[in-house]
């Protein structure tokens, strides 16, 4: 239990997935302007994080492995992620329509999330068991939504804010994004 | 569009005026995550630029032959083959840069990029247009990633590409070497070239509908539509 607990924590806190390993920037930037699209893609990308390591764990070791095709994994997992993305998104318009109106408008913005990939990946280099790779994914994607709705209320600041020109846009977002690091840093060595 | 420019201007394009990281805004992802130090910038470009040739050619040969359905999985799959291929080339001959490039090697797959060229460019003309496109913006993105590099690893560990600065290496900055300082020095980088270019902020990408686009993920317009 302790270490389940350690996992999802280092996975939401310390080991940001989008603050301190720099995956997922793309909707990190694109999508934190309000704070219901922030809520919404944060719980897209959660659902599909989970989705995505339970569907590819079995895979990796029950075909990979057995059949000595480690190295297909970059391959068949995307495929995986995308065809999988896909269908969810589909189900889920035709027999959840209330649901697909607020999370699965999300759904095809996140097939190519390097986050995505990157977490199911990572359960594998870090020999997590079944149970530990699904909590790894439940905290990378809480960490990714509760860093997306921090900085979707930062970037309402600043919208009111004058900036200099050169600034504007996306340099201002970036900066913004480095101090909303920094808070994150604070959380380092948590679990030493 | 395409068809009427030089093949060196399809070179030149890419390093300058639509440098893929500093000027459209593309693969943020490796950009901060690998220029802690600006020899894996370089060994990250240039990975990518393997990747990103190899992906153009194969994707402009086969883009009468691709269904526009499928295209998308279609070029996940060549992507992915080609990801893997520089592991293992990477893993055999350059073992320390495959360690210190670590996951986000794997990870080239879904750069924008890589993406962003197939689906603008090499499913829209010939091999030699989309090979010379790829070469192009290999090497600016390489440069962007050589120049992120130098600025983080001289301010935040006083060194460059492992020679050791004068003064700067007594008392590094270590933030810039850290997450927060790579968000800051692209910021700082991009509001330089805003400057530079004297262009107003930001820069509209050009694509044709943003439906089933594998970039809408980090854009501005798809995002809006929400």
């Amino acid at each position: 239990m302790k270490t389940m607990m350690v996992i999802l924590l280092s996975a939401m806190l310390t080991d940001n997935f989008v603050l301190s390993k720099f995956m997922g920037i793309c909707p990190f930037l694109g999508v934190s302007k309000k704070l219901g699209s922030a809520t919404g893609m944060g719980l897209a990308v959660t659902f599909v994080m989970i989705c995505a390591t339970c569907v590819t764990y079995p895979i990796y070791h029950g075909i990979l492995v057995p059949n000595g095709l480690e190295y297909l994994n970059t391959v068949v997992f995307i495929l995986v992620i995308a065809l999988f993305v896909q269908l969810v998104e589909t189900a889920m318009k035709k027999t959840i329509p209330s649901l697909y109106k607020s999370l699965g408008v999300y759904l095809p913005l996140i097939t190519t999330n390097c986050a995505v990939l990157g977490v199911t990946v990572l359960n594998i280099d870090n020999g997590y068991t079944f149970l530990q790779s699904v909590v790894n994914a439940l905290g990378g994607g809480l960490g990714f939504m509760l860093s997306l709705i921090i900085f979707s209320g930062v970037r309402k600041k600043m919208e009111y804010a004058d900036i200099p020109e050169m600034f504007r846009g996306v340099p201002a977002t970036l900066i913004a994004a480095s101090i909303v690091s920094v808070s994150f840093m604070g959380f380092s060595g948590l679990f030493s | 569009m395409a068809e009427n420019k030089s093949l060196g201007q399809e070179i030149s394009k890419g390093i300058l005026k639509e440098n893929p990281t500093l000027v459209m805004l593309l693969g943020m992802c490796p950009t901060l995550a690998v220029t802690t130090q600006a020899m894996n910038g370089i060994g990250m470009g240039l990975a990518t630029t393997f990747v990103l040739l190899g992906s153009n050619i194969v994707i402009s040969a086969l883009r009468k032959a691709i269904p526009d359905k499928v295209r998308i999985p279609a070029f996940i799959v060549i992507i992915a083959s080609f990801v893997t291929l520089i592991g293992f080339l990477l893993e055999g001959f350059v073992p320390s840069l495959y360690d210190s490039l670590g996951i986000y090697l794997t990870l080239i797959t879904v750069n924008c990029i890589i993406f962003g060229r197939a689906e603008m460019f090499a499913s829209k003309n010939n091999v030699i247009a989309s090979a010379c496109d790829a070469i192009g913006m290999g090497i600016g993105f390489t440069l962007a990633l050589f120049l992120m590099g130098s600025v983080r690893e001289i301010i935040g560990a006083g060194q460059w590409l492992g020679m050791n600065i004068p003064f700067a290496h007594d008392n590094p900055m270590l933030i810039f070497i850290m997450p927060a300082g790579g968000f800051f020095t692209l910021g700082m980088i991009i509001a330089i070239v805003n400057k530079l270019k004297n262009r107003k902020p930001p820069a509209e990408i050009k694509c044709g509908s943003c439906e089933k686009c594998p970039m809408s993920g980090g854009c501005e317009k798809e995002a809006e539509k929400i």
